[in-house]
């Protein structure tokens, strides 16, 4: 025989789960509508969650990531094997032309280093370099961005420009301890400031999540033509001018798109650069001679 | 008869086993595969599982550990918060609405449930996602992963009727 007080509380409880019962659902989606305006309303609070959450299960993404990294390693292998030949011949004629290269870069850094001994450049500061691992890749169904195995910690931070050997990828959008989340150029969100390679137009990359992110606010007078290279122009101060974004793709009806270098859908490390540029750099043009007063 | 410590763990892991499937799912659907389209078509599994145990077992998938799994998914996939819990929450009560209906007939009303269940979801999160992100996104993505959502259903099904049968009784 149970005592009388656990009948009554029985008793009471049955009414109380009818009513969470009814109401679950309800009171759930009210409570996911809350999550996304709060989500919206950019609370510092939201993003600290969604950061030691992501900080929280990333050592364990990064674990399941590595043997899925090796799958993929060996489905490559394998078609590299089967053009092993024709690649050979393609990358010895690349050789040779890019030992012309080097031989052209190393006289070009040494007229340039003297050049700029000569106009008295202020040297810009050293980067620092951080690589990491991609651990999650949101698929780019809603929103362009990758998780990655290295936070604040190993001194990344926000804003810094993610690349690989290709070129841009983006930059650190949300940053935790051990993981940080990179906005990719191609997101609907990125805006990065560009320009033409050879002619210096200023543009800015705006990515609409598809794989070619458009080039807005580009000169009227401006036409690249195709395959043109487009290099970050480091107005608005948060990259360098000059890092390698994509080339322009095939014009079709007025709006400019650009095919980027990096292929995201192999991203699987990446180098966080930090370029030390801490407020946006005024430029004003000084009268010569009078620099120095 | 009281069971024994190690008795109680096996049920507690057996009753955890539905949580813990959609979460491997999640996992594997985030993991960078590097093989292109492969992103595309990953996230199906946990829809799937979600749609799955809430027919099968609600008792084990209450709507408060689809809210849950839906946060995570969010979390780590960096897409608005509470969409993905939406979506989730949405196949949830689909399937425990008209679970009586799918029970006990053929396999393809449960197929057609969850197409209908899975369309839903896709038509809710892209519009959410739009507004909170503040563009519109194209809607030709999230509508090719409903259907892959969809197409894939064949296979994971077959996968959960063995952690079913299997695992959790």
């Amino acid at each position: 025989m149970r005592e009388p007080g656990y009948r009554f509380a029985k008793r009471l409880a049955v009414p109380i789960r009818g009513f969470a019962h009814r109401f679950v659902y309800p009171l759930l989606i009210l409570g996911a509508f809350a999550l996304m305006i709060l989500g919206k309303a950019d609370l510092v609070l939201i993003e600290r969650m969604r950061a030691t959450m992501a900080d929280a299960l990333a050592p364990i993404l990064s674990f399941m990531s590595e043997p899925a990294a090796r799958v993929a390693d060996a489905i490559e292998t394998g078609r590299e094997l089967i053009r092993l030949r024709e690649e050979n011949t393609q990358l010895r004629r690349e050789n040779e032309r890019l030992r012309q290269w080097q031989i052209v870069a190393n006289r070009l850094e040494q007229e340039n280093g003297q050049l700029r001994d000569l106009a008295r450049l202020v040297a810009e500061p050293p980067a620092t370099m951080v690589s990491a691992r991609v651990v999650a890749d949101a698929g780019g169904i809603f929103v362009h961005s990758v998780l990655i195995g290295a936070g604040s910690k190993a001194g990344i931070g926000k804003g810094n420009a993610v690349m690989t050997s290709e070129g841009l990828a983006g930059r650190v959008a949300t940053i935790g301890d051990r993981s940080a989340r990179v906005l990719l150029l191609t997101d609907l969100n990125s805006r990065i400031p560009v320009m033409v390679e050879s002619t210096r137009e200023r543009a800015m990359l705006a990515g609409d999540n598809s794989h070619q992110p458009r080039l807005l606010y580009l000169p009227t007078t401006a036409h690249p033509s195709p395959g043109e290279r487009i290099v970050t122009s480091g107005d608005g101060g948060s990259f360098p001018p000059g890092l390698p974004v994509g080339v322009i793709a095939d014009t079709d009806g007025g709006t400019m798109r650009v095919l980027p270098f990096v292929d995201f859908n192999r991203l699987e490390f990446v180098r966080v650069v930090d370029f030390k540029i801490e407020a946006p750099v005024v430029q004003t043009e000084v009268p010569r001679g009078r620099e120095r007063r | 008869m009281t069971p024994t410590l190690a008795e109680r763990m096996d049920d507690w892991g057996r009753r955890l086993a539905p949580i813990a499937t959609v979460l491997v799912l999640l996992f594997v659907g985030l993991i960078p595969f590097g093989v292109p389209g492969m992103p595309l078509i990953a996230p199906a599994g946990t829809q799937i599982a979600v749609f799955y145990w809430a027919v099968y077992r609600p008792d084990l998938m209450p709507p408060l550990a689809a809210f849950g799994l839906g946060f995570i998914q969010d979390a780590l996939a960096g897409t608005p918060l509470g969409v993905a819990s939406l979506a989730f929450l949405i196949l949830h009560g689909i399937a425990v609405n008209q679970r009586k209906a799918f029970l006990g007939k053929p396999y393809l009303l449960v197929w057609l449930g969850l197409a209908i269940a899975a369309l839903v979801a896709a038509c809710a999160s892209w519009a959410l996602s739009s507004i909170i992100l503040g563009g519109l996104i194209p809607p030709e993505r999230p509508l090719f992963q409903a259907l892959a959502t969809i197409a894939m259903f064949p296979v994971f099904s077959w996968v959960l009727v063995r952690v079913h049968r299997g695992v959790v009784h």
